[in-house]
């Protein structure tokens, strides 16, 4: 229990630091930062390699964004083995419908609610 | 002893790693934080609710994280926690969520269409694009190898 534990902040860890070297390397900003996580997700579940890492890390590799990825590229190879070709274009939206919503429906009310603070 | 300039010489060619270090220490511990508040979200919901499927699990901690995320930027924790933890807190989903929320507040000032609703996906936007564009490619190929299989 405790060892998966340390694996998930581990390697959680490890995912953000390589972020942040991305960063002090080339300067990208925090969208850049984050699409090319997602892809390297997509990359990572499509070529199968991610239900390893994810069976040995857990949240460590599915709460950075790297999961958000996987869920969109496995729903679309899930949707071609259920519907066929059609399944390619709802599977990666089906499967990332959950978070996509919350997104969208948290942020709005969270932004109905707090006035932004003055920048500091 | 090192003479003045020397120390500014020497203070210039350690400083800045020094401080890099520090910004990938922090994006490590605030990263791996994060992460673990997840795997503890998931393991709560697992108790919870005996027989639920790792698809169902996955979806749950994700919107709750994404909620968390949201929240801690309404009360404007979100960014006091990124300026120190940089990568640390933007690669995880709570980032996701934040860089939906913090373009939202920042202009609701110009009404809630053109205001909040627009400005929402000026930085999510992209990531969505990417995201299920290239997703599509995945099914498109996966579709084609068992077609030519």
């Amino acid at each position: 229990m405790l060892g998966v534990y340390l694996r998930v902040f581990f390697v959680g860890g490890i995912v953000c630091l390589i972020g942040q070297l991305l960063i002090n390397l080339t300067k990208m900003t925090s969208a850049k930062i984050l699409v090319t996580f997602l892809l390297l997700g997509v990359v990572l579940e499509a070529v199968g390699i991610f239900d390893t890492i994810r069976e040995f890390a857990q949240a460590g590799i599915t709460v950075p964004i790297t999961g958000f990825g996987s869920t969109l590229a496995k729903g679309a190879i899930e949707g071609v083995k259920e519907d066929g070709i059609v399944g390619a274009l709802t599977g990666g939206m089906k499967s990332a419908a959950a978070g996509l919503s919350a997104a969208i429906f948290f942020g709005f009310l969270v932004s109905l609610i707090f006035k932004a603070r003055t920048k500091v | 002893m090192l003479s003045k300039t020397e120390y500014l010489l020497l203070d210039k060619k350690i400083a800045p790693k020094s401080k890099e270090g520090r910004t990938l220490l922090l994006a490590f511990l605030v990263g791996g934080l994060i992460c673990t508040v997840g795997q503890g979200v998931s393991d709560l919901f697992k108790l919870a609710v005996p027989g639920a499927d790792q698809k169902l699990l996955g979806e749950i901690t994700s919107s709750v994280m994404i909620f968390l995320g949201a929240a801690l930027t309404g009360f404007g924790l979100y960014d006091r926690i990124g300026k120190y933890a940089g990568a640390g807190s933007i690669v995880p989903i709570t980032g996701f969520a934040n860089s939906v929320v913090s373009p939202a507040m920042e202009y609701r000032s110009e009404g809630m269409i053109f205001g909040v609703m627009c400005k929402m996906f000026v930085v999510a936007g992209p990531i969505i694009v990417s995201g299920v564009s290239s997703s599509i490619v995945v099914g498109l190929i996966y579709w084609l190898v068992g077609v030519l299989k």
